[in-house]
């Protein structure tokens, strides 16, 4: 039967099953660790290939504030000079951060665009991730369009029943590239 | 109480969603579609059989006052392990369970059945349990990721046959409430002879 309760066994009984709890997921940590980056980076590394035109060289992550955020971005260069840019631009969203990966070329032509991660409603906003009309109108949005849907008087459809949604799209990639024609301007000069 | 029944008392009898009603945080938020449904009740059904084995192990050397922390304890272990685990081989099904994956922890199916049956039970008995109870959970979720995926999808496991947008309710929190209903009510009329 169990044994006796009292305080010898019970403090003994604890930080056994504790320290052996403990034990095993050190182990299962280091064993995972190195996975678990591989997996994060392979993630990230697929969606910087998509977002941005194929062949140039990609640069490690770079850092720069604008407009009183922080961007994260890499540099694609091909002959020298800087192809495109891949920055990661984060907003609020309808259900929390949302977070894209936005491939912008120097003049501020975005390429393409990715969802890294997302806490929109399913069904109606998480559609951003995989509705095919409305991922496709990013792909050479040039600079003459107003990166707005179309309820704010700018270019972009929205998706039905997901303003909000598509607001946020809309902004991260918007801010997207102004923070990539600013570090553009400012590498010309 | 024979070792069949053991197994299989998990799927009617004792079946956690439609008749015990254990569990339901994650039964009605990750039941979206038949592939999370799915999913959670395989992690799920993974750190149930697990715990259930170590606590019966465990279950005679602890003294009576402490019993619960152990068990969480040894739970909350298991399940940190299921989390490195997803993370590192199946990223994207992590990302998608994302927050629920944690709260197995807190999952009243697991301590339930380390209370009701593997403190009590060795360990053959609890193995068989552990597997029983977790099948019926999973099969639960996943009808009813099915239902709330044909219904607000017009897909299953993702293959779509009916075109369009679907009954947009269904894949919010209300159609959770009322697939959970309906099929309950189905279950308790066609399958549980009591």
């Amino acid at each position: 039967m169990a044994a006796k309760s009292n305080l010898k066994n019970m403090a003994l009984c604890l930080s056994l099953v504790c320290l052996i709890c403990s034990a095993v997921l050190s182990l299962v940590y280091a064993v995972t660790a190195e996975p678990i980056k591989a997996a994060e980076q392979k993630a990230l590394v697929e969606s910087i290939n998509q977002v941005l035109p194929a062949g140039g060289e990609l640069s490690d992550v770079a850092t720069a504030e604008f407009d009183g955020k922080k961007f994260d971005y890499y540099v694609s260069t091909a002959d020298g000079v800087p192809a495109a840019y891949a920055v990661k631009s984060t907003t609020v969203g309808f259900g929390g951060p949302l977070s894209l990966m936005v491939g912008v070329l120097p003049d501020g032509t975005v390429y393409n665009t990715s969802v890294l991660s997302h806490s929109e409603t399913p069904g109606l906003g998480a559609k951003c991730n995989t509705d095919a009309k409305f991922m496709e109108q990013w792909k050479g949005l040039g600079t003459d369009k107003v990166i707005k849907v179309t309820k704010d008087g700018g270019d972009i459809d929205a998706i039905t029943a997901s303003t909000i949604t598509s607001r946020a799209y809309s902004l991260a990639v918007s801010n997207a590239v102004a923070f990539v024609k600013s570090i553009a301007k400012a590498e010309e000069e | 109480m024979s070792k069949w029944s053991t197994l299989t008392d998990g799927f009617v009898k004792n079946n956690p969603t439609f008749v015990l009603v254990l569990g339901m945080c994650p039964t009605l938020a990750t039941t979206t579609s038949a592939v999370n449904g799915l999913e959670m009740g395989l992690a799920t059904l993974f750190v149930l059989v697990l715990s259930n084995i170590v606590i019966s192990l465990l279950a005679p050397l602890v003294p009576d006052k402490v019993h619960i922390p152990v068990y969480i304890v040894v739970i909350a272990t298991f399940v940190t392990l299921l989390q490195f685990i997803m993370q590192a081989y199946t990223p994207e099904a992590y990302k998608t369970l994302g927050l629920f994956i944690p709260l197995i922890v807190v999952n009243c199916i697991v301590l339930g059945r380390a209370e009701a049956f593997a403190n009590k039970h060795g360990v053959l008995e609890s193995l068989l349990d552990g597997i029983g109870v977790g099948l019926g959970f999973t099969v639960s979720l996943t009808v009813i990721g099915i239902v709330r995926e044909i219904l607000g999808s017009g897909s299953v496991f993702g293959w779509k046959f009916i075109p369009g947008d679907g009954i947009l309710a269904f894949v919010m929190a209300p159609g959770a409430f009322l697939v959970l209903g309906y099929l309950m009510v189905l279950f308790n009329k066609y399958l549980k002879k009591s």
